[in-house]
């Protein structure tokens, strides 16, 4: 299998990890919690029939610790305005998952001119009392493979250090990916996206595994609701909240069959 | 040398199958196991407590803060600080101290710890922890991701507020105030003596160095345990450049004292096996919220992991140490955490840990567990009576640049009785 390419966006004195790869008209992806530490199965199938664009959000791995210039809600929204754009993903369709969903989800309600159509994978950025989400912070470190997938195996393998990585840099930067996460989210994941869903004019699907056990499948409905472009719920079997890690297939074929 | 006596005011009656039936002492501890007109009581006897011991000589009272926590009811040390600055007369009030990041605006802490200081004329030390990521990070919502930020900003607010003596305004990332002026400014100038609490992260130590501060490590495993941190901390002291003065550092150490060694484990047994058996079981979800550990402490854990050196508190919090505990009075004693002995004993055993950890300030634990106040008094009264006196002079030949300087016994308020006696 071919690698992808590599190129950088600088933010304020960082530099952040752009892969790209496949042909076609392009399609962004943001990652879900955990981040990209690798490349994996999933971006091959979204790079089959487009030109796949992969930034990394801000202290995800690839993304430095550009996470640390970035106190507020919007200083992250305006950072990955700034990557979309340096990533030449203006105006382009946009995929994200957990994490990244949510702020993808962030960029097409703020400005709408520049999403074409969407694709959330159980975003993050609502809270509902009455049937919250899990704390994916406050997790015994072996629970936390299973919180995230219906496979265990699958989150296991993205973490797994490769050969030859650097055995202190590595798990440093997993935790950075969680702090990262945390930074955004902490405590509760509400960033008070429900206020500005309905600025979303794109059309919108929204993906949810299965199994998920971070988000309540309850929230797909408050999203599809709540979003003024046309919306479509996808119930991936035998996914867990990164459906993305334990469906690739089923996942990437959903959200290329929506972005045609 | 001083010699401090703390509390941590644990709640002394968590049922006996606390660690089968319940996962945490700390953050998610059940309310239904909380009984306030009980812990009416164990406030007051363990303000008693505290009382007796400045009475007794002890040099200091401590007190601390933790939140949602069943083997620390102090929430707010503030109020502890304030009735005890009214009802002892010299020995100095230690809060150690107020999580910083946790006020909003930190103004607060600077307001509070000047009116303890006025209440007590100048007998303030102000202890500024980072606090624990079950304090901090989960039981308040704070962001591990900005809880070192947000400390030091605070910090410097607080500082500001003591010292400037124009009203001015505060533009930082996390406080903003117009106008920052407060009334009263304490009564040591330019500020009362700053000490901060510390896991063994080696930018708490400089930072302590650049400030001029006294770092504490306030272990609940002795000081066995201590020694590697302690001996860390005077390398990287003497690598800066400073001198070795013990008063630049506290150490906590849990203590019972009685007529011989085993007199002493007969007595303290059952408490020391309540406090490491029951209030040190904090669920492991707790212990590590990603960004609490900064990077470089992570750095330092990982590389002295990989280098297979004996395994330290670097890169560790509060609730990660907790999981590898021992719990049966014999462990708890040979591992370091609690000295017991005669007090001829217990005077040995400090002296060593005093000299080898090179500690000025050590603040002792006498109240541990579930140990009722006849008991805690009794541990007291023979420590200041039979051990204290023969550890003083201890360090006699440095100058502790880092105590409270009162105002003069003469000039301060008399301790008077309530009026209607």
């Amino acid at each position: 299998m071919e690698d992808p390419a590599t190129s950088a966006v600088r933010l304020g004195g960082f530099s952040l990890r752009v892969w790209q790869k496949g042909n076609g008209r392009k399609l962004g992806f943001l990652t879900g919690f955990g981040g990209l530490p690798r490349w994996v199965p999933f971006l091959d199938d979204l790079a089959g029939s487009r030109t796949l664009v992969v930034p990394s959000l801000p202290g995800f791995p690839g993304g430095a610790r550009a996470h640390t210039l970035l106190d507020t809600h919007l200083d992250w929204v305006l950072a990955v305005r700034e990557l979309l754009d340096g990533a030449g993903l203006r105006g382009a369709d946009l995929a994200g998952s957990s994490v990244g969903a949510s702020l993808a989800a962030e960029i097409a309600a703020i400005w709408p001119e520049s999403v074409r159509k969407l694709a959330l994978i159980a975003p993050f950025g609502i809270f509902d009392e009455a049937d919250p989400p899990a704390d994916p912070w406050a997790q015994r470190a072996d629970n936390l493979p299973g919180l995230m997938c219906v496979n265990p195996e699958a989150w296991k393998q993205l973490k797994a250090m490769p050969e030859g990585a650097d055995p202190i840099e590595w798990p440093i930067e997993q935790t950075r990916a969680n702090e990262a996460a945390a930074r955004i989210f902490w405590p509760l994941g509400d960033t008070r996206l429900a206020k500005r869903l309905r600025l979303i004019e794109a059309d919108t699907l929204l993906i949810w595994g299965e199994h998920d056990r971070v988000m309540p499948r309850s929230y797909a409905d408050r999203f599809a609701t709540g979003i003024a472009g046309r919306t479509q719920i996808a119930i991936i079997p035998e996914a867990g909240h990164l459906a993305e890690l334990d469906q690739p297939r089923a996942v990437a074929s959903a959200i290329l069959g929506w972005m045609e | 040398m001083k010699l401090m006596w703390f509390h941590l005011m644990p709640y002394t009656e968590l049922p006996d199958d606390f660690r089968e039936k319940h996962p945490s002492v700390w953050v998610d501890i059940h309310s239904s196991l909380c009984d306030p007109k009980r812990i009416h009581r164990m406030y007051n006897d363990f303000m008693d407590e505290l009382e007796y011991a400045a009475a007794c000589g002890f040099d200091a009272v401590c007190v601390n803060e933790h939140h949602s926590n069943g083997y620390g009811l102090m929430p707010s040390p503030n109020l502890i600080a304030s009735a005890l600055a009214r009802r002892t007369r010299d020995a100095a009030i230690c809060v150690m101290g107020n999580s910083l990041a946790l006020y909003n605006p930190a103004t607060r802490v600077a307001e509070e710890f000047a009116m303890i200081d006025c209440i007590s004329g100048g007998r303030l030390i102000a202890g500024f922890p980072v606090g624990t990521p079950m304090d901090t990070c989960f039981a308040y919502g704070q962001n591990p991701s900005l809880l070192r930020d947000r400390y030091r900003e605070a910090h410097d607010l607080v500082m500001r507020a003591w010292t400037e003596k124009d009203p001015f305004a505060f533009n930082g990332r996390f406080n903003q105030q117009r106008y920052v002026n407060i009334w009263p400014r304490p009564v040591q100038r330019p500020h009362p003596p700053v000490w901060v609490p510390g896991g063994g992260s080696v930018e708490t130590w400089h930072w302590c160095a650049e400030m001029d501060y006294v770092y504490c490590y306030l272990s609940y495993y002795g000081y066995k345990a201590g020694q590697q941190t302690m001996t860390g901390f005077w390398k990287e002291m003497a690598r800066l450049g400073k001198d070795r003065n013990p008063y630049r550092a506290g150490f906590l150490q849990f203590v019972g004292v009685g007529e011989s060694r085993q007199h002493a484990m007969d007595l303290y047994g059952e408490a020391a096996e309540y406090f490491y058996g029951r209030c040190l079981h904090v669920d492991p979800r707790f212990a590590n919220p990603p960004g609490y550990v900064t990077e470089a402490s992570q750095r330092a854990g990982l590389q002295s992991q990989v280098q297979q050196a004996a395994g330290g508190p670097l890169g560790s919090t509060t609730g990660t140490r907790m999981q590898s505990v021992a719990r049966d009075m014999n462990s708890i004693v040979e591992n370091g955490y609690v000295i017991v002995g005669s007090p001829g004993e217990v005077a040995e055993q400090l002296r060593v840990v005093a000299y080898d950890l090179n500690v000025g300030h050590l603040m002792l634990l006498l109240q541990f567990g579930n140990m009722d106040k006849e008991l805690c008094r009794y541990n007291t009264r023979l420590f200041a009576d039979q051990v204290l006196p023969s550890l003083r002079d201890t360090f006699a030949e440095w100058e502790d640049r880092w105590w409270p300087r009162p105002m003069p016994a003469s000039q301060r308020a008399a301790l008077t009785k309530l009026a209607a006696d």
